[in-house]
This record gives structure tokens, sequence and C-alpha cells, in this order.
């Protein structure tokens, strides 16, 4: 059972793909909706465009590493209307053995950089991303450092001529 | 003669002769070390003789794992590593943080604290927006203005000295509250410098407002139209000189924010003068919010500055050598920190770069799961590439500055 707590993005959800709303909650007022991951790119497009919605802004996308559930990884994707001045946050949840979700970019330009950080930090792939690079870390930098299981004490190689 | 074969010869024929300007594309590398890019960017210009065809920013050169450390402390060791963040204006991340805790634990602080977190971070955005000024000036190669921002900023850190014992990095808000009430001196010295700092304004702006040079440099260069800026996620002083009014102290009042009165600047192009004006402009309401949170806080008096909900309040340390009840209070936030309920939160805050948000994940216990901060200088440095194809090299400067991306916060 999924309710919509009074919010618009979340009604407006509801009443056009009640299907791929997994579940919803709104915890200290911030309503938030699982998703579909299959379904991403096609719900991200009705916020935006949806009169009602008009979420012209992703103004943030990041990872939860939720080591011991599966499926492991949240995405999380958080929207704000300028004009409606309403948020709303969305999260889609990805595998470990495989951990795709779709780019954003084509949407929201802003996604560029955050998908690569995602990417960089967590090991996230996301398709259909233009330049999938690392950004914060350098290129030779083995692992990704905020995923659970990655020792906070752990040292990397050298790199540079000497190898 | 035939028709001309392409645009070039064309050009060539028509006695146009701009075209034969044209030259073979270049790569220049500028930082990650070189005096305008502040130490810790660097950018790879594809060039036309002077004209940037395209343009690649590189970042992370300050990243030092703002998130896997605050992943292994408790709620309480990530504020000093908040204040690194903007180092411009380290109390404003000290109150995004300390706010989004607050709304995970549905705390609401006394309304002293309230006045003292604004007070103190509007004298943080004033400084932080001095420094963006003079340092935009300086890198135009004028030293004077810059001379006068500085001095500006450094009255105002004066006052953060005596407010929070620190000029910088101050740690002064807490988790439910702040670290000690208004100091006895303060309001007599803020009566004393804040005439000073509004003269040193109307001197600045005397230098360059008007200047011609500084004009020509600034005028139509680094535009990013209102959609380009909602596209791109782009806040605060950069979305407001292209014309939108988004100042989240307004559209969502946080701490007493729905007390005070103060206007919200905004431009009409979007270019680096009208950010440059908005920001002056900023800088003159949040003097004009520092007076206010002075009247009020005079108006309060003394009284105590935190919560009284135990998972918090830290205890007087005078009663922790004499009660134990207390004691043991403070042997549980020392040894363990303060336990935060499981679950998740959102919050931003307006800080001088723009929407400043802390989403926290925790699981009920003393370590947080995660402190995501989203930062604005990194989501407004994205779009530079867009801001500046087709610029001329020159306009790489005074852009860069405007956009006032700070390392720490950027790379994290």
């Amino acid at each position: 059972m999924v309710d919509d707590f009074g919010s618009t993005a979340l009604t407006r959800l509801l009443e056009h793909c009640t299907d791929a709303v997994q579940a919803t909650h709104a915890q200290h007022g911030d309503a938030t909706a699982t998703i579909a991951a299959p379904r991403l790119v096609e719900l991200l497009r009705f916020l935006r465009d949806d009169a009602d919605c008009a979420f012209e802004m992703l103004t943030d996308l990041t990872v939860v590493d939720r080591l011991g559930e599966v499926p492991r990884f949240e995405v999380v994707y958080h929207l704000y209307s300028v004009a409606k001045n309403q948020r709303v946050r969305l999260k889609v949840r990805v595998p470990e053995g495989d951990p795709v979700v779709a780019s954003a970019t084509a949407l929201y330009p802003s996604a560029n950089w955050m998908e690569r950080e995602a990417f960089d930090l967590y090991g996230i792939r996301f398709e259909g991303h233009p330049d999938l690079r690392r950004i914060l870390l350098y290129e030779e930098f083995e692992g990704h450092p905020l995923r659970k299981d990655y020792p906070k004490t752990k040292r990397q190689p050298l790199i540079g001529p000497e190898g | 003669m035939g028709e001309p074969k392409n645009a070039r010869a064309a050009e060539a024929l028509s006695g146009d002769t701009r075209g034969d300007l044209h030259t073979e594309h270049q790569l220049l590398n500028v930082g990650p070390s070189h005096p305008a890019t502040h130490g810790t960017v660097k950018f790879m210009i594809e060039l036309d003789g002077e004209t940037i065809v395209d343009l690649e920013v590189q970042v992370g050169y300050l990243h030092r794992g703002f998130e896997k450390e605050c992943e292994s402390g408790s709620w309480y060791h990530v504020i000093p590593y908040t204040d690194r963040l903007n180092y411009n204006s380290a109390i404003l991340a000290n109150q995004g943080y300390c706010l989004a805790v607050e709304k995970l634990l549905d705390l609401e602080t006394p309304e002293r604290c309230q006045w003292l977190s604004v007070l103190a971070g509007e004298l943080s955005r004033v400084g932080d927006h001095l420094t963006r000024c003079g340092a935009a000036c300086l890198e135009l190669a004028a030293m004077t203005p810059f001379r006068y921002g500085i001095e500006a900023r450094e009255l105002i850190w004066d006052l953060q000295e005596i407010l929070c014992g620190a000029r910088v990095t101050s740690n002064y808000l807490r988790i439910g509250g702040v670290k000690h009430g208004l100091p006895d001196e303060f309001p007599a010295a803020c009566r004393e410098l804040l005439p000073k700092v509004r003269a040193l304004l109307v001197d600045f702006e005397k230098v360059v407002t008007r200047n011609r040079i500084f004009v020509d440099r600034l005028k139509g260069t680094g535009i990013l139209s209102k959609q380009d800026c909602l596209r791109y996620a782009v806040t605060g002083p950069m979305l407001r000189a292209a014309g939108v009014p988004l100042d989240l102290r307004k559209q969502e009042p946080y701490l007493v924010y729905d007390e005070i009165d103060f206007d919200v600047p905004v431009g009409s192009v979007g270019d680096n003068y009208d950010r440059y004006l908005v920001c002056l402009e900023e800088v003159r309401q949040s003097l004009r919010i520092v007076e206010q949170c002075l009247e009020q806080l005079e108006r309060l008096g003394p009284g105590p500055v935190d919560v009284k909900d135990p998972r918090v309040r830290w205890p007087a340390k005078g009663r922790v050598f004499s009660d134990t009840e207390e004691r043991i209070q403070q042997f549980k936030l020392v040894t363990e920190g303060p336990r935060v309920p499981a679950g998740e939160a959102y919050l931003a805050i307006e800080s001088a770069n723009g929407e400043l948000g802390f989403y926290l994940v925790s699981d009920g216990s003393a370590q947080p799961v995660k402190v995501r901060c989203r930062p604005p200088s990194f989501i407004n440095l994205a779009p530079m590439p867009e801001m500046l194809r087709g610029a001329m090299l020159v306009d790489l400067i005074p852009t860069f500055d405007f956009i006032n991306m700070v390392g720490g916060e950027c790379d994290r």
C-alpha cells in the first residue's frame, strides 16, 4: 500500500503510474518515492514536464550503500521545483552484481557531474552518460572509496613515472 | 571566377579578412597551480587564436574524503569538517549540517540560538562575498579594490573572532544550539565596525562599479541564461543574476528568516556584471540582517543557548564535576556521541554560493550512515564550458571568479 502523504508530486506520480512506485514515505516532511529502476527516466520526464509538478531542477544525486541488503545500492535523486516551491526525493535500488542505472543527463544536464561523482565514489554505472569518467579521483585509483567495504585506512599504489 | 568553395573563401573574396585569422587549434593548460585558479582546479582549453572553442574543467585536487571521514565518526565529529567545506563562509556550512541533524532529531532550538545562528551566518556570508568581489578585482589586475574588500573582511572576521573565538574555521554551531551566547563586548564592537565596513564598501564601489575597464571585462561575459541555470541546477547569486528571485531564506524560511526584513536582489542578463552587482547588494542586505539580529538578541538578553533535550545537550562544565547525572551525560556524549533516530532527511540552506544541502541517513546508531553535502560550488562550476564557448580567453578569469568555486566545498 503506497500513500501520497498529501504531496502533490507523490499524488501525481501515483495517478500517472502506480505500478512503478514501490514504496513511499514522508519522514520529516520529505516526500519520497522508491521507484522501479527501469522506469526511472520515464518518471523523471513526467515529473519535469507535468504542469502540477514542474520539477525544473535536479538539485542532487547521490548513492547510499546499504551493505548487507539486497539490492545493495540506493541511488537517490532530489528534485526541486522553483515554480511550485516543492521538493521530492526519488530512489531506485541497484544490485551489487550489475550496478547500472539509466542516465538522467538527457533530461537534466546537472546530472552529468553528479553521475560522474556517483560512478567515481560508488562504482554505479549510468547507461547513456556521454562521458562517464572519474571526476574527483584520478584515473588510476583502484576501487570506489565510499563503498562501505572499502576500508578507510586502505592505501593506494603510487603512480607516476617510477610506477 | 566561379562560386567560392567554402565559407572561408567567401569571406576572403568579400574582403572580410577575419577568416584569415583562424589558426590551427591549440590546447592550453591552465592550472592546477595557477594564480587565477586559486590553486586547485585545472582547465584544458582548446583555442582558436584567443577564442575558446572548447573547455574542460578538471576538479578534485582538494578531495580529502569528507564523506568517508564523516561516516567513521560520531554526529558531532562532522561539524569541524563542515568548517572546511567552504572556508570563506564556514559558519553557513555549520548551520546547514546542524539544521539537518536537528531535522532528523525533530528538534527546534530556542529563539536565542536561532538569532545567534543567523547573526553568525550572515557575517560569514558578508566575508564570502567580499572575498569573491575583491579577489575578482585582483585577478583583473586591480590591487586597490582588493585591499578595500579584504580590509572590510578583516573587520567582519574581527567580529567573528569576538563571537566565536576564531576567525576562519569557527566551529561555532552545535547540534541543538550554539557554543556560547553573545559576548558582552560584541554589540559595541558591532556598532563600531559595521559603519566602517559600509564606508569601505562605498570606497570599493567608487573604484570598481563604474570603472570602464572593470565594466568592459564583466558586462556580457560568462552569460548563463535563466533556463540554462535551471537545467544545470545552478543556484545562489548566479541564478539570481539571471533573473530568478530564488533565495531559500525567503522561499523555504528556516531559523528566524521569516521575521527578518531583507530584500533579494536580482539581475536581468545573467552575466558577470550582474553577478557582481547581486553580490554587492547581498552584502548590504546581510549587514541589515546582522543589525536586526543584534537588536533581537539584546531584546532577548542573556540565557540558555541550547535545547534541553538530553540526547544532545552538553552539561555545563562546572556541573560535570559535582553532579553524577551530568557526569554520565558528559561521558556518554564524549565517548559515544548522540544517537540519532533511524531515517533520512534533506535540508538545504542558502549559502553564499547557493543551495547548500545536507542529505543525512541514520540507522539509529551514534554513527552516520551517510552525510552527503550537496555542494553549490561543484554544481555551479559544471556549466562553465557552456558559459565560455566562443568567448575570449581573458573572459575565463572573471567568469571563474564569479562562479566562486571554493576547492574545499567543490572537491570535498
